[in-house]
């Protein structure tokens, strides 16, 4: 049987909003605390207790919204969902069901390495809610009590629902990848998936083409995916098992029930969990305790004005104005926001953008990953790396000499100038170098006649007698001025 | 003294010129509700020690003349709906039968402020479900006026303390009657506010967005004292409104001369007691005498409001008992498996009719069901809100029966809550519109059981109730008639 395979991914995507307090009660949403210490009636569902909305949360919500070029819902609203868990406190969660604050919006990606083509994604909603709090288990099998902790219960999560759009686990990845670095630049949330405050789930299935005829197979969620890699190698895990399951069973999607899989990292497979009969009916409806948010243009505007620019934007920004490659911009804006700030502070006034590129890639980042710090913590100041660079740009500090500087300033904290003098190394003059070469020429008749006879490889020695009489002077300088000075006379 | 037929404004007057003290007067209520609360049993608990340190402690103010509050030594009772901080709160069901909260409802807290004695927790149909205070776990509450009948629900306790001289004042609270239909059984004033006048922060919730905490009272100038020290904006409670509230004592006094009252004639029809029928004419007449214009109305969608809010309060309801999981503060049944506590622990510690409204809000906002029942009983809602409006622009407030017919006998409703839910015909409406209502008592049937008159105005408008309901307090005695 021959027809076209392709795989269709839809990902759901819950980010805890970085807000001081929860959702609908003054509580803190500080990570780690000992269990059950941040509640209060409302985040208890204590009977009588009343939820109030926080603000903040509302705000850092629109702001995704407007960066997912999302429409705003000027009258949103909350509903429950209705399910029992024993840490879901209320019995029911205060979600948004039928009017969320964002919907319809959209996100471009644009692979520079092109390992796939241009790709605009759907985000269909994006919905405020308040999260659960976290169930520990007896493991050892021992039956012992199960454990609830409810400091995170109430803390607001905003949960992106993107359209069946992607079509490869790498796709996905690269979705994830440019969400995360988008919700980093606005700062709402930390984005950690180790302490959950990023969590991804995944729907896929497959379309099969077999002449005008498409076959979709049923629809799977996966669950419990702990990195970005993890969303990748679990979709195309899935895309192989359901294009075996279908080779054997020929189901579709209206003949098999919707399946929930948990990936398990380790043996590198999903695993069900369980088939839509069994799931629940949420009985959403509206949140009595409630009311309506009315959001307003000018609210919009000014949120809006916060936002600054998009990495996209700021991708193209470095291309257009520094002259960098599709390749060197991504790498500096997946940085992050402040590192392309840093970038742009010192390339502007050095004006060669490949150059501070270069140095910001190679010494920057590698010291920045060794020391798992972030550019806000980086040693060296914007003012220390200009004049670092002008050196370098000038000739006066040669690149790998210079490498030993930049190294001796970030490791320990030295001024350009003390890295230099413990080094021994200073910088030569315009006047001193042309006095050098005068002289290297003077004393070397011999020699020029044989670089005015053709033999330029002959200049290599004149370079090595001018070091000996300065270090610091850079070859490339001396051979430019060699043969200047030659054809000046 | 017989301190047990004196109203609030009477007991405050004594209080405040040392007359009386705090400690004798709250003594007084507690030693009357120890002899009669066995049989009339309104009370689930009484705070005998809180209530007696509180009260010296206020003697003690006084005595160092110190200010107190404006109801300095005046005790109340508390429906046991309404959370009270330290001392236990059921709500009359058996699943919160050891809950004491952390917390005070923002009325009661305003109380303590006020210094009013908070002298006991009263009687209810479990989680306000009902409307006859007869409980399943806790026993039946007997009206005063006579204890072979119900006081009515599901406030019931509050009715039948402060009827039977337990207590001058109480809270209650009024889902779809659950404050007027007691208080028109026990010969009382009781007021349900407009939504959002009264926080709700503490309620312990039934029906979230129909239920309003308010007074029950000897007469519509006690009504307006306890309004005025609960009602106003609460930022706990995202639907209290932020409106200012009203003087409303001050405005007890002014004439209803020229005030235009509306009168539903489907309200005197089918299905009224012909007493009662009587009784409102006379008291029509009453107010007619006293200026008031008396003008014919129309609320073409009343007929469906019963039905509407039997969709809509389970359907709230099936969401805000879920917490009680057995999880947390609740009771919880032994059990092996979590399914199992679930089931067991919401079987075992709810109440039938609890159960029956929780299944029939379950199933009514299930999946395929929704559109059927919850969104069509809103849109009846709609068209009753518009009903009101649309007669609330003619006239100045509607004037009409509260219930049916007077205070049942016990065993009445047991088998039968369908015709307990009809009864509920002239009070659901003023909870789904959420306008403000009033009952006030206007006379009695032949068997010297209260007959109440139902006041429904506009929103935000319960001075001008209250002013209606004290000019006709004014000029009649039905308001300080006593049982016996």
């Amino acid at each position: 049987m021959s027809c076209e395979k392709a795989t269709i991914i839809g990902l759901e995507v819950h980010v805890q909003l970085d807000t001081q307090s929860k959702l609908f009660c003054g509580c803190s949403t500080r990570f780690g605390a000992p269990p059950n210490t941040h509640i209060c009636p409302v985040c208890l569902g204590a009977p009588g207790a009343l939820p109030v909305l926080n603000r903040q949360a509302l705000d850092l919500a629109i702001q995704v919204g407007l960066a997912l070029n999302c429409e705003i819902e000027t009258n949103t609203k909350w509903d429950r969902k209705n399910y029992f868990y024993p840490d879901l406190p209320k019995g029911y969660q205060i979600s948004q069901f039928d009017r969320p604050i964002c919907a319809n919006g959209y996100l471009d990606l644009i692979d520079p390495e092109a390992h796939f083509a241009d790709r605009r994604v759907q985000i269909e909603r994006a919905h405020l809610e308040e999260d659960a709090g976290k169930s520990s288990h007896d493991e050892t099998g021992a039956g012992g009590s199960s454990k609830i902790d409810l400091n995170r219960a109430g803390t607001p999560l905003l949960e992106i629902v993107t359209r069946p759009d992607l079509r490869s686990g790498t796709e996905a990845k690269a979705f994830l990848t440019e969400l995360k670095l988008i919700l980093s630049n606005l700062q709402v949330s930390d984005c950690n998936m180790q302490e959950g405050s990023l969590r991804v789930d995944a729907n896929v299935n497959l379309h099969l083409a077999e002449g005008d005829r498409t076959i979709a197979t049923p629809i799977v969620e996966i669950k419990n995916l702990n990195s970005f890699r993890a969303v990748q190698r679990a979709i195309d895990f899935e895309s192989e098992r359901q294009w075996k399951q279908w080779q054997e069973d020929g189901r579709t999607i209206d003949q098999a029930a919707k399946q929930t899989r948990g990936w398990d990292d380790e043996s590198g497979q999903t695993v069900l969990q369980r088939t839509k009969e069994d799931s629940a009916d949420y009985r959403y409806f509206p949140e009595p305790d409630l009311a309506v948010v009315h959001t307003t243009v000018e609210q919009r505007e000014t949120i809006g004005k916060k936002i600054g620019p998009l990495p996209s934007q700021q991708r193209a920004e470095l291309i257009s104005a520094y002259s960098l490659s599709a390749y060197d911009a991504g790498v500096l804006v997946q940085q992050g926001r402040r590192f392309v700030d840093f970038f742009e502070t010192i390339a502007r006034p050095l004006d060669d953008g490949k150059l501070v590129s270069n140095w910001l890639q190679q010494e920057v980042l590698r010291y920045l990953k060794e020391q798992q710090a972030d550019i806000d913590q980086f040693p060296v100041s914007t003012e220390q790396f200009i004049a670092f660079l002008k050196l370098i740009q000038s000739g006066k500090l040669d690149t790998s000499r210079g490498k030993a500087v930049m190294q001796k300033m970030m490791e320990q904290r030295l001024s350009l100038e003390e890295s230099m003098e413990q080094l021994g190394i200073a910088p030569v003059e315009d006047d001193e170098l042309a006095a050098i070469c005068r002289q290297v020429i003077e004393e070397n008749p011999d020699i020029i006649q044989q670089i005015r006879e053709g033999n330029t490889k002959a200049v290599g020695n004149l370079i090595g007698q001018a070091k000996q009489i300065n270090r610091n002077v850079d070859p490339a300088l001396v051979r430019k001025q060699i043969l200047n000075f030659m054809k000046t006379g | 003294m017989d301190l047990s037929s004196f109203s609030a404004h009477q007991l405050i007057d004594l209080l405040d010129r040392q007359e009386l003290s705090a400690a004798d007067c709250v003594g007084y209520f507690l030693a009357r509700t120890d002899d009669q609360n066995p049989e009339l049993n309104a009370f689930l608990t009484v705070a005998h020690e809180s209530a007696m340190d509180q009260a010296r402690s206020i003697d003690q103010r006084r005595q160092r003349g110190e200010t107190v509050g404006r109801m300095a030594g005046l005790p109340v009772a508390v429906k046991d709906g309404i959370c009270t901080e330290g001392i236990r709160t059921t709500a009359g069901s058996r699943m919160l039968e050891e809950f004491v909260p952390f917390y005070n409802a923002t009325a009661v807290q305003r109380l303590l402020e006020a210094d009013a004695i908070l002298i006991g927790k009263t009687m209810m149909d479990e989680f306000g479900m009902g409307s006859s205070t007869e409980n399943p776990h806790f026993g039946n509450t007997r009206n005063p006026w006579d204890p072979q009948r119900v006081a009515g629900g599901s406030s019931g306790g509050s009715a039948a303390a402060v009827a039977g001289g337990l207590a001058p004042l109480a809270l209650g609270s009024d889902t779809g009657g659950s404050i007027r239909q007691p208080a028109a059984f026990c010969g009382l004033t009781g007021l349900k506010p407009t939504y959002g006048r009264v926080s709700r922060y503490g309620l312990i919730a039934y029906a979230s967005s129909l239920e309003q905490i308010g007074p029950i009272t000897r007469s519509a100038q006690d009504a307006a004292l306890l309004m005025e020290i609960c009602a106003g904006h609460d930022p706990s409670d995202s639907t209290s409104a932020q409106r200012a509230v009203d003087d409303y004592t001050h405005q007890l006094d002014s004439d209803i001369q020229g005030l235009r009252i509306g009168v539903c004639r489907d309200h005197f029809g089918t299905g009224l007691d012909s007493e009662i029928g009587v009784a409102l004419q006379e008291a029509l007449n009453v107010l007619q005498s006293l200026g008031a214009k008396l003008v014919d109305i129309e609320l073409p969608h009343a007929s469906h409001a019963v039905a509407a809010y039997y969709v809509i309060a389970p359907c709230e309801a099936s969401a805000n008992l879920a917490r009680f999981d057995g999880v947390r503060y609740t009771r919880r049944a032994e059990s092996s498996s979590l399914d199992q506590m679930y089931s067991r622990t919401r079987s075992e510690f709810f109440g039938q009719e609890v159960k029956r409204r929780i299944l029939l809000g379950t199933f009514a906002l299930s999946s395929g069901y929704y559109d059927q029942y919850y969104r069509k009983a809103s849109q009846i809602r709609r068209l009753v809100k518009h009903d009101f409006d649309t007669a609330l622009a003619e006239v100045d407030l509607l004037v009409g029966p509260t219930t049916p017919g007077t205070a049942l006998p016990i065993g009445q409703w047991e088998d039968d809550p369908l015709s307990m839910y009809l009864a509920d015909v002239y009070t659901v409406s003023a909870n789904l519109a959420g306008i403000p209502a009033l009952s006030i008592p206007c006379g009695t049937d032949a068997n010297g059981l209260p007959i109440g008159m139902q006041l429904q105005g506009r929103p935000f408008a319960e001075s001008t109730l209250l002013q209606v309901a004290h000019q006709y307090q004014q000029q009649t005695d039905f308001h300080t008639r006593r049982p016996d």
